[in-house]
């Protein structure tokens, strides 16, 4: 009865087909909205709860504030340290992250174009590095960098991330070094180029895309390094942020400012979030690189 | 012209060492001290005993493996490892594949969209992200408890603070945070398939889940060995997130061998058997990466 008339009047299978059809279309997009729901809701959740006061966060979890509390983010920032573990980490990452570019770029550039004795062993050796858990080198580690007056030291940390990093970088960087045409090389030296010209003026340009991807990935590893600098780091000034946060996390359970660490992780991710929205394709692949050459 | 090009190529080949020599040394040089050196010591290291008080550790030989199959802790630790290692992967990899698949073939609108959202939480880091859902899990200010307790829960639960329910809690946080590369990764395999595929299959009548299995499936099957390889070593690790969540607690019930590592060597100063222990680990890593790529060897179909 309640069936309208127009249904009626189509054929029977039809009219079911189309109902499947619309049935599972809402059930994709439904599919598709939880999850981002799953994923999305718990920022908002964190970002808003953020200007709220401890009383609020407490008893009304879900509540919006109901002003906004800026302080939270000044005592996150200064009296929590965020803003000095933020620039501690710069401090780290960015030299890492130079030194490791450089490096593994002029090794990958040899072992991808030149023939020597040797060359194979070389990229094994470095590939070999790959194949150890992080938590093995832990303790020689500690007491090497002690040895070396390299403990609480930035340099002594980038030195370290720097040569964890380069195994990937080395291999995914020489795997693009062969890529490049040989004739450019050759044509070049015939002109008059030294080999040191050859590498910065032509193939260090040519290999952009591959060193813009390693810059991503490894900038990614580097800034949310956590084992390493738990480490190496004991002193609290010299903390970098995943420690800091960490340690602030621990820390809240005995003395109650969850308002300034909702702020502090408010800090940390919307920076995050908005570089990630801005270069998003670029991070996708650069992150994903890992895994479809791996 | 030829003669010239003949020099000068000889010239290049005389002093092809003036570059190679300099371009490798340094990375060489810091590989070597800094990686291998330190690995090749911490298998000496884990035939030792040593507080770190004494200059020099005491060679015990395999007398710390011995204990190692004894230690309660260890076979705690590593059982919570391989819990991880069945659970994760799996549940990871079907959320993945299954909206890889809608947003490639679901002809849904905001694709971008959902790309960009589901992907995030692999840009935050693992701290952070322990720390948020400490938040989201805490017992009073979480939402998650308020949900539960809406939904009929007589009292809060406190996610974190229960051993029965705390492992899987972490764990969860670990599928929520991977699921969205995977997607991205599934996607750019699945983009890779030819169309006319799944136009020749829909013009015989294949519904779409018969797509995915007679089609996707099949020929993704090297990016979800890749996938399994990549989640089973993450499982095997799991230090950053169950540090910040829990530091292995309540009562031990989210150690692994990564936290467990760490507390024996950098909290009780173990640092002979804490070695051990990693070396344990790294066996559990090494063959299973080693069982996940024989296992899943098929043929690769060409396309």
């Amino acid at each position: 009865m309640a069936i309208p008339k127009r249904a009626q009047t189509l054929p029977a299978t039809i009219g079911s087909r189309r109902l499947r059809r619309i049935a599972s279309q809402s059930f994709v997009n439904f599919s598709l909205i939880f999850w981002a729901a799953i994923v999305i809701l718990p920022m908002i959740w964190l970002v808003y709860s953020s200007f709220k006061t401890d009383q609020e966060i407490f008893f009304e979890p879900w509540a919006l504030p109901a002003t906004l509390q800026w302080s939270n983010f000044e005592r996150a920032w200064v009296s929590a340290y965020i803003g000095r573990y933020f620039f501690n980490s710069l401090l780290v990452v960015v030299p890492s992250l130079v030194l490791t570019l450089a490096l593994s770029s002029m090794t990958a550039y040899i072992l991808a174009r030149f023939r020597f004795f040797g060359n194979r062993a070389l990229f094994y050796l470095f590939m070999a590095g790959m194949l150890f858990p992080i938590f093995l080198a832990l303790v020689p580690l500690f007491f090497l960098a002690k040895e070396l007056q390299l403990l609480n030291s930035y340099l002594g940390l980038s030195l370290v991330y720097t040569a964890y990093s380069l195994p990937f970088t080395i291999f995914f960087l020489t795997g693009f070094f062969k890529t490049l045409p040989s004739e450019l090389h050759e044509a070049a030296l015939i002109d008059g180029a030294n080999e040191y010209q050859v590498f910065f003026r032509i193939m260090l340009p040519l290999a952009q895309p591959g060193l813009v991807a390693m810059a991503i990935f490894n900038f990614l590893g580097m800034w949310n390094q956590y084992i390493l600098p738990l480490v190496l780091m004991s002193e609290r000034d010299k903390y970098v942020l995943p420690q800091g946060l960490s340690f602030l996390l621990h820390q809240q359970y005995y003395k109650n400012d969850w308002s300034a660490l909702f702020a502090a992780l408010t800090i940390i991710m919307l920076p995050t979030l908005a570089v990630y929205v801005v270069f998003q394709s670029q991070i996708q692949k650069g992150v994903t690189v890992g895994a479809l050459k791996g | 012209m030829l003669n010239n090009a003949k020099t000068a190529w000889a010239a290049f080949k005389k002093k092809k060492y003036h570059i190679i020599i300099p371009f490798t040394l340094p990375s060489l040089a810091l590989f070597l001290v800094f990686v291998v050196f330190p690995y090749g010591q911490a298998m000496y290291y884990s035939l030792t005993k040593w507080r770190g008080l004494t200059p020099k550790p005491t060679y015990i030989g395999l007398a710390n493996f011995e204990k190692l199959l004894g230690d309660a802790f260890f076979w705690n630790a590593l059982k919570h490892n391989l819990i991880y290692l069945v659970g994760i992967p799996l549940i990871t990899i079907v959320i993945a594949l299954y909206l890889a698949f809608l947003l490639t073939h679901g002809k849904a609108r905001f694709r971008k969209f959902y790309r960009i959202a589901f992907f995030f939480p692999q840009v935050m880091s693992l701290v952070a992200i322990g720390v948020l859902w400490s938040f989201i899990y805490h017992p009073t200010i979480g939402i998650l408890s308020s949900i539960a307790t809406m939904l009929g829960a007589p009292q809060p639960i406190a996610w974190l603070g229960n051993p029965d329910v705390a492992l899987g809690a972490v764990g969860a946080v670990v599928i929520w945070q991977a699921v969205g590369f995977f997607v991205v990764l599934f996607m750019a395999g699945m983009d890779s398939i030819p169309e006319s595929y799944y136009e020749a299959a829909t013009i015989d009548g294949a519904a779409r889940w018969d797509l995915f299995w007679k089609i996707t499936l099949p020929l993704l099957w090297d990016t979800i060995r890749t996938a399994l390889v990549f989640l089973a070593i993450g499982a095997t690790n799991m230090f950053a997130i169950t540090q910040t969540m829990t530091q292995g607690g309540p009562n031990r019930s989210t150690d692994v061998l990564s936290t467990y590592v760490y507390e024996r060597a950098f909290l009780s100063g173990k640092f002979g058997y804490a070695t051990a222990v990693a070396v344990a680990m790294f066996l559990l890593a090494f063959v299973l990466s080693l069982l996940t790529m024989l296992a899943t060897r098929r043929d690769s179909l060409e396309y």
